[in-house]
């Protein structure tokens, strides 16, 4: 079943022409690795996907699980089931992450027409997904990022994914800032997350690590603002070796 | 104390963003006394969320080695002043934490004046005012250190968030000092909120006036950090923050 479906996407930023015309299928139970050097449009790519002021489309069409993904607010896309990965996960002093994502779990649900989750429910989810991550819970008791390291941003960020529990996950540059171990810990969560027939993930990245623990059915190189080639597994490994340049040239 | 007969004038500092013509309307202002006695520790709040326009004026004596925190939630009427003045004993200790939350054209001030008389008093003030709609908020704190208060530890926090460009802050910190030996700081801001963080919030599914209300609920509430009464007051401004968004 085809849960993403992008064609031609188009989009400038200040002016400036980002993506140019960028095409892909996701189908779900499909783990697609987006790879690129600096500038190509990798993280605008995201941020347009999921619905940044001031990364609007200007031309083409993204189509998610049968919506039109451009038409609908950030908040919307989220409860149709996309989850943005942050590189850089914002520090919101003051907003416990407890009460904050009880509060989006729960909103959410009532876009969807389920039950809310009452706090012991959401409690116990939160714990197990932050066990998975080995993350101490008592981190989510805190303000939302704040005084967080980059790696436990990140182990942070793929906590929220498992209690939002989305289709599709974008996550962009996940494995920036990670140390070996805290690279291995958010890999082997994706892969408990969202590693399922009936989801899908966009690994944006400029690294090959992160794909030894979550490995991608395809990997797609971004350079000017649009996909340029599309490959196996091994296409990252060649990227490793001979340089984008070489690769996509 | 006397009560000043004659309607002030904008020439006057302390009035210079009032609105004259509704505080025409609950003109002359009775000052209410509050003592502190040497040694004793208090605390009151002044909640102001009703319809009628009100102007207070406070004179607080905080007398040697007392402790008064004094919370102040200003959002309901048109027009809501409250004026402070505040005198602190030798090592007395003097909290004031304060949230204005206007929408329409209201007007809401807090003016304070707070007199550091003798050595080692401490005094605190954490003021947050959020601003919708063509509201005005305010707030003008003077500082004084007499001669011979060392020891003074004096600190002012003023932040203000406008949620439309048409909302008006204003803010004048003021510091008088004349003794020698004094710890004084004061912050400023006028600001709108983070554009990122409200971004963050509603990738996670927040709808954007929950995302908002977060953000503003986290604001206001540094103004009620350690108060005695420090939930309800959140949630009286929560409630007053639902009308304002």
């Amino acid at each position: 079943m085809t849960l993403l479906q992008i064609d031609n996407l188009q989009n400038e930023i200040a002016g400036k022409p980002i993506l140019k015309g960028l095409s892909l299928t996701v189908n779900a139970g499909e783990i697609h690795a987006i790879m690129g050097p600096n500038g190509a449009g990798k993280s605008t790519f995201g941020y347009t996907l999921g619905g940044r002021p001031g990364y609007e489309a200007t031309g083409g069409s993204v189509m998610f699980d049968g919506q039109d993904l451009l038409e609908l607010e950030p908040h919307e896309r989220a409860a149709a089931g996309l989850f943005l990965g942050f590189q850089y996960p914002v520090e919101i002093p003051g907003v416990s992450f407890v009460q904050f994502l009880r509060e989006a779990a729960n909103a959410q649900r009532k876009v969807r027409g389920e039950a809310e989750l009452s706090g012991g429910e959401f409690l116990k989810l939160a714990r197990e997904k932050a066990g998975l991550l080995k993350l101490d819970m008592d981190m989510l008791k805190r303000p939302v990022n704040v005084g967080f390291s980059g790696g436990e941003k990140k182990r942070a960020e793929m906590v929220q994914m498992g209690i939002l529990d989305p289709k599709l996950a974008i996550l962009d540059e996940t494995d920036s800032g990670l140390d070996i171990d805290a690279l291995r810990i958010c890999g082997e969560g994706i892969n408990a997350i969202m590693r399922k027939p009936d989801k899908a993930v966009l690994l944006i990245t400029h690294y090959q690590r992160l794909l030894d623990y979550v490995k991608p059915d395809f990997v797609h190189v971004l350079a000017g603002g649009r996909i340029v080639k599309t490959g196996g597994p091994e296409l990252a490994l060649q990227l490793e070796d001979e340089g984008y340049e070489a690769v996509a040239a | 104390m006397n009560v000043a007969a004659t309607l002030p004038t904008r020439k006057d500092e302390d009035f210079r963003y009032t609105d004259l013509d509704a505080l025409a309307g609950v003109w002359p202002v009775e000052q209410e006394a509050v003592t502190v006695p040497a040694g004793e520790t208090q605390a009151m709040q002044v909640i102001e969320l009703g319809e009628a326009n009100v102007a207070r004026h406070l004179v607080i004596s905080v007398e040697d080695g007392a402790a008064f925190d004094l919370r102040i939630l200003n959002g309901g009427p048109a027009f809501g002043r409250i004026a402070l003045d505040v005198r602190l004993g030798k090592g007395a200790r003097f909290t004031l934490g304060a949230a204005q939350l206007g929408n329409g054209s209201q007007t809401l001030e807090v003016v304070t004046d707070v007199n550091h008389d003798a050595p080692d008093a401490i005094s605190k003030q954490i003021i947050r005012t959020v601003l919708a709609g063509h509201a005005v908020g305010t707030y003008l704190g003077r500082i004084a250190v007499a001669r011979g208060a060392d020891g003074t530890d004096a600190e002012q926090s003023v932040r203000a968030m406008l949620l439309d460009r048409t909302a008006t802050a204003n803010a004048r910190p003021e510091l008088e000092i004349y003794a020698d030996d004094v710890k004084a700081a004061h912050g400023c801001a006028v600001g709108e909120l983070d554009a990122q963080g409200l971004f963050y919030l509603q990738s996670r599914g927040l709808t954007p006036p929950q995302a908002k209300r977060l953000m503003l609920q986290a604001f206001v509430a540094e103004a009620f950090a350690g108060a005695p009464d420090e939930e309800a007051l959140n949630q009286a401004a929560l409630e007053r923050l639902e009308t304002v968004l």
